[in-house]
């Protein structure tokens, strides 16, 4: 393999690392989006989701198991998340800074709760065998380059959820409302449009999508009590350097970030990596402070 | 214009985010059995993580520990006295681990202290024992490069376990080396030790790669592993990423029988967690392994699991904090006293005593004289011994190739 392959099969894992991120990021750039809320408890939402695939996988072993897993984990975050929307986040939604404290404390309690339940070492989530191997390019310019079917399965996941996410928005009516609230919240309001319905449902959307990103995290590696704080701050990143609230921008970062972290690790390490995205991301900012997409909404200007 | 400052307080909050995630995962640290040191007594201090990310290893060799003393104290303890252990716990902090330590020397005064586990503990607590001369019982395999009158390392120097490995992997036939480790002093120093002596055997280094501790990406090292081909990768990754690690690695289609993988961190605790079909047929040096056939081990095993479980894994760094106990007894005894000099003095000068990992003694650089075994991990997550040092080796803290003109001298 020449390090034309490398650079290939970097740019394969690119766009897997970009899927994570994306789901990782998509739920918190539609919350901010919609409510101006950080959710810190957001990790925890990822974390769940790769134990509710653990648990789904203990009743249903097998091949079978990680596709029930999938919408047994997005019901699961989803609920878990909307409980949170309406019991504390609806309450404080007009206070950020004593949202963010909450949420965090939110999260803290979350991951002290599995680690009392499932143990602070990791429990295991077993890829089935349909996930084993992959495509293995041998002939042509793309020799050498291995395509394994976990992360292929990963960007599946991440271009369906985009393409219903997209359905939603434009094609149904409650994502005519959700469209409405974002562009002006109090406007929408006085049309008669239950703006906490649309934010309960959003804000459960997202930590849906956070759930199933748990399941794709759980085939890659070990799920434990602090499995969502490793992803929150990359999932950041990719909000505010997508334009806060975009679902083309939070993408479109998240492919830029993807690319960027594993063409990295091709010259240094993955500790230096991450300084470099670090770096970029503020470089970034610097230069295009509104992100790659600019949100066109009067919630911003208030 | 009011984009841009949200846009700065995400940021903000991301970066917080980022630097209060490495101090959360904490517990308030517990104490048990105050001290109580009358003339039919004496104090020593256990002090492991009770909590936090290193207690599922820390606490059973805190086990193995309190086993080693109840037996002591029902055999008629030491010097006709009992031992009471005051147990502090660590908190997987490196500075709760010095400021425990000071508290077992200062306010409960205890004789010694066995305990510690990551370098970075152990580096915390040395201050502490050198100003108060005290003496820490260190039982893990670690890096070298380190050498205080005030700790007893009976775990693995370089020597001891990086280095037979290696030897044996060049007997093997193995020319390409790939480092995989952590990003910390132990794997930093290990791969620089390995480097050092593939050049000097003339072979190549097929490439390095740290992660950050508890990094779970591995998508970049594996890319550089499928580009290097390596004949064997040397792995000093520690804790969950070798789940990780070994998953990716599955999924990108590099078994162990292709490209062999051996491990310093893995033991027959941490196979078991990950779920010992995922490091089938990978190989591991330790000083002792749960299947070592010997009457003392047996019976090691037989009073661990009768106390902590029948499903109690058994590790090397356990079996290293059970004989540290013993070999403290014994100096003690020696040496007529407890006092904290005579007791250094006395356990370099013990003849070799008989431990679950065979017959073992401290050389006059205060590191264990042992052996090394090479294990191939079976399906139940036992290691099946294929190969070991021979001989028992010498202690050596500094590579002399490594760090040439450095010795230890106490």
């Amino acid at each position: 393999m020449d390090s034309f392959a490398l650079i290939s099969n970097q740019i394969f894992n690119g766009f897997s690392v970009a899927s994570i991120f994306l789901l990782a990021a998509l739920g918190l750039a539609l919350s901010f989006g919609l409510m101006r809320v950080i959710n810190m408890a957001h990790g925890e939402m990822l974390m769940l989701g790769g134990y509710f695939a653990f648990l789904t996988m203990q009743i249903i072993p097998g091949g079978m198991g990680l596709l029930v897993a999938l919408p047994v984990a997005f019901i699961g975050a989803a609920a878990t998340g909307g409980l949170l929307q309406t019991t504390l986040i609806s309450r404080l939604a007009k206070r950020p800074l004593d949202t963010l404290l909450a949420t965090w404390g939110v999260s803290l309690i979350l991951q002290q709760a599995s680690r009392d339940i499932f143990g602070a070492i990791g429990v295991e989530v077993q890829a089935p065998t349909w996930l084993d191997g992959g495509i293995q390019i041998t002939e042509g310019m793309f020799a050498g380059v291995s395509l394994p079917a976990t992360r292929l399965f990963i960007i599946a996941v991440a271009i369906l959820v985009l393409i219903g996410l997209t359905l939603i928005f434009r094609h149904t009516r409650i994502g005519l409302l959700i469209r409405a609230v974002n562009q002006d919240r109090m406007m929408a309001a006085a049309t008669g449009i239950e703006v906490k319905r649309a934010d309960l449902i959003i804000f459960c959307l997202g930590s849906g999508i956070a759930g199933l990103a748990g399941v794709v995290l759980a085939i890659l590696g070990p799920v434990t009590p602090s499995v969502g704080q490793s992803y929150i701050v990359p999932a950041f990143l990719v909000v505010v350097m997508g334009g806060l609230g975009s679902i083309a921008g939070t993408t479109i970062a998240a492919l830029m970030l993807g690319l960027f972290s594993a063409l990295a690790q091709i010259y240094v390490d993955v500790s230096m990596a991450q300084v470099l995205l670090l770096v970029f991301v503020i470089v970034f900012i610097q230069f295009r402070p509104q992100g790659v997409i600019a949100q066109k909404s009067r919630a911003l200007d208030v | 214009m009011r984009t841009s400052s949200f846009g700065r307080f995400l940021s903000a909050t991301a970066i917080s985010a980022l630097l209060l995630s490495a101090c959360s995962g904490e517990a308030p640290s517990t104490s048990e059995s105050p001290a109580a040191t009358d003339a039919s007594t004496v104090s020593v201090g256990i002090l492991q993580s009770l909590s936090g990310t290193m207690a599922i290893s820390e606490i059973t060799v805190k086990n193995a520990e309190m086993l080693a003393i109840e037996e002591i104290n029902a055999a008629g303890g030491v010097l006709g006295t009992q031992i009471t252990a005051i147990v502090e716990d660590g908190a997987s902090d490196p500075a709760s681990f010095a400021q425990k330590a000071s508290k077992l020397i200062e306010n409960s005064n205890v004789v010694t202290v066995f305990g510690g586990w990551t370098s970075a503990s152990r580096k915390a607590m040395l201050p502490v024992f050198e100003r108060t001369n005290n003496l820490l019982w260190y039982p893990v395999q670690f890096e070298g490069n380190e050498c205080s009158p005030n700790i007893m390392y009976s775990g693995a120097q370089p020597n001891q376990q990086i280095l037979p490995a290696f030897e044996w992997a060049v007997e093997a036939g193995y020319q390409n080396y790939f480092l995989i480790g952590s990003d910390y002093v132990f794997p930093r120093t290990a791969n620089l030790i390995v480097k050092k002596h593939i050049e000097n055997k003339e072979l190549s280094l097929a490439g390095e790669a740290y992660v950050p501790l508890g990094g779970t990406d591995f998508s970049g090292v594996i890319a550089k592993v499928q580009a290097a081909k390596p004949d064997i990768i040397f792995n000093t990754l520690n804790g969950d990423s070798n789940v990780a690690f070994f998953k990716q690695l599955k999924a990108a289609g590099i078994s162990s029988a292709e490209t062999p993988i051996m491990s310093f961190s893995i033991g027959e605790q941490e196979a078991q967690a990950m779920g010992p079909s995922l490091v089938e047929g990978s190989y591991a040096t330790w000083n002792y392994f749960q299947s070592l056939e010997t009457a003392e081990n047996s019976s090691f095993v037989d009073a661990y699991k009768a106390k902590f479980g029948a499903d109690a894994a058994i590790t090397d760094p356990m079996v290293h904090g059970y004989l540290n106990v013993y070999a403290w007894k014994a100096a003690a005894e020696k040496a007529g006293s407890f006092e904290v000099d005579a007791v250094r003095e006395a356990v370099v000068d013990l003849e070799a005593f008989s431990t679950p990992m065979g017959m073992v003694s401290f050389a006059n650089n205060q590191s264990l004289v042992q052996k090394a075994l090479i294990g191939k991990l079976d399906a139940s997550g036992q290691f099946e011994i294929i190969a070991d040092s021979g001989d028992v080796i010498s202690p050596e803290p500094y590579d002399a190739l490594t760090f040439p003109g450095k010795v230890c001298e106490l």
